[in-house]
């Protein structure tokens, strides 16, 4: 029988990744991650989990301590938000050279200054070019079941990789929802345990990440990107093997919601998702032709989804709660540099939405519909990304 | 060559990786003046000054040229020389 309950999106969390046996565990509180890791010391400190749980002084260290714990062959996990997925960047870039795969969750919180500590997109965006590959959940079971996945997918032989599971804080971070968790022999079967082709050993050392000059130092980025593009095949298998397991199908690395015969095709990432939904389906009763397509998989870019899901489509209109300053957000960005050049596309209007908890609800959505279908029929060029929102009056 | 995975190779092989054509200048030790003080070889930031029975000598295979050898030599034995290739 399934065990179901209702529970803080953290503990779904850190239930998934006990039940994904870490060996070691290293993380630095921050909001709003504290819950899943302080749920993960008490498990450890209760016996409940039998892993090594590193208190380390910043997350450069909790990145740093994953990444050597990975090195040594253990399945390892940190997790941190905001400033401190900043602070874990250079060990990021570097644990994806090394082809380390541990898992991070990157829990979802607008970057200082000025301070703020709720949700948008800027932080795990900033990590967007790192090689670690970046899954957008919607909801706690998503969260919980993309963690069981993220392991999986990071410990196969063609990847290698490290994987954020990025979710978006308080909103599912602190909310209670329904959750079904799977038993932990079914857990053991879809996760076998990490065996490394690769892992330090002192009888027959070897170095990481070695020196690599100009003559090589291409090969060994295009390596990664190799093991991102050709990975997302093994990503959707890996997603229809844990949908066999569970019933739960999220349509692999990009969830089309009711684009079938949409006109208007909204683009968006996380938790935001589930509110445009529900005003796709309002706006669906009075016969507007809208639908929605979620990026569940950011990196790798799944275009080959993307592009499927918006033929037909008269305009593309994507929320982005992130911006790449003096230029647009950066979903917006990819979905048109890889839409443009193809015969019959829509155009693609990028709005910044949400930046620092700002609500997106559902009237702002319609607005954008709204505003979308009047542009894209003036017979005008796309304008430059719009601030969804914004009061200009008080900016200085 | 075959580039290994997360560029792991073996253990204790840094000697492999000849950092010396990074230099643009090479230090060259005149044997007349040299006192054999030994005080560029504890400058040297790279290791590349080796004592060879009664002499000093560079090993060009990783010396950058950074110049403190010279810099530091208080006989002025060692000159600085644009390095051609």
């Amino acid at each position: 029988m399934a065990d179901i309950r209702v529970v803080e999106g953290s503990e779904a969390v850190a239930l998934a990744v006990k039940a994904c046996r870490p060996h070691v565990i290293a993380a630095y509180p921050i909001s709003p991650q504290t819950h899943i890791v302080e749920t993960l010391a008490r498990m450890v400190a209760d016996g409940d989990l039998n892993a090594e749980y590193v208190r380390v002084e910043s997350e450069f260290s909790a990145a740093s301590v994953v990444s050597g714990a990975s090195t040594a062959g253990s399945r390892s996990y940190t997790a941190s938000a905001s400033q401190g997925l900043l602070l874990m960047t250079e060990v990021l870039y570097a644990s994806a050279g090394m082809r380390l795969p541990f898992v991070i969750t990157g829990v979802n919180r607008s970057i200082s200054a000025p301070i703020n500590i709720q949700v948008d997109h800027q932080d795990t965006i900033s990590l967007r070019d790192s090689g670690v590959i970046q899954l957008y959940v919607e909801s706690a079971q998503e969260a919980y079941d993309m963690h069981l996945a993220a392991f999986k997918i990071a410990e196969d032989p063609s990847i290698m990789l490290p994987v954020m599971v990025c979710m978006d804080g308080w909103v599912l971070t602190h909310s209670y929802e329904r959750v079904e968790f799977l038993d932990q022999e079914a857990v053991d079967r879809f996760l076998p345990p990490f065996k490394p082709e690769n892992y330090l050993d002192t009888a027959n050392p070897k170095t990481w990440g070695s020196y690599a000059e100009e003559d090589v130092l291409m090969e060994f980025k295009y390596s990664i990107h190799k093991a991102m593009t050709e990975g997302k095949s093994c990503i959707r298998k890996i997603m229809a093997e844990l949908t066999a397991l569970t019933g739960r199908d999220y349509g692999g690395l990009v969830e089309a919601y009711r684009t079938g015969d949409a006109e208007v095709v909204l683009v968006a990432m996380g938790s935001m998702a589930g509110t445009i939904k529900d005003a796709v389906d309002d706006m669906r009763r009075e016969g507007k032709k809208v639908g929605l397509i979620r990026i569940r998989c950011y990196r790798p870019f799944p275009y080959e989804d993307l592009v499927a899901a918006v033929r037909g489509a008269k305009v593309v209109a994507v929320l982005d709660a992130n911006v790449s300053m003096g230029s647009e957000g950066a979903v917006g960005l990819d979905v048109k540099s890889k839409l443009i050049g193809r015969p019959g596309v829509p155009m693609v209007i990028d709005f910044i939405a949400g930046l620092g908890g700002r609500e997106v609800n559902s009237t702002a959505v319609r607005e954008i519909v709204d505003r979308a279908e009047r542009l894209s029929s003036s017979g005008l060029p796309p304008p430059e990304a719009e601030w969804l929102d914004l009061n200009p009056a008080i900016v200085p | 060559m075959k580039i290994s995975s997360g560029a792991v190779v073996e253990g204790g092989t840094s000697l492999n990786y000849k950092t010396g054509n990074w230099r643009d200048q090479r230090p060259e030790i005149d044997p007349e003046s040299c006192k054999q003080c030994g005080i560029c070889q504890e400058v040297c930031p790279d290791d590349a000054v080796r004592q060879v029975r009664d002499r000093y000598e560079i090993d060009y295979n990783f010396c950058k040229g950074c110049g403190i050898c010279a810099y530091e030599c208080t006989a002025e034995a060692i000159r600085m020389k644009n390095e051609e290739k």
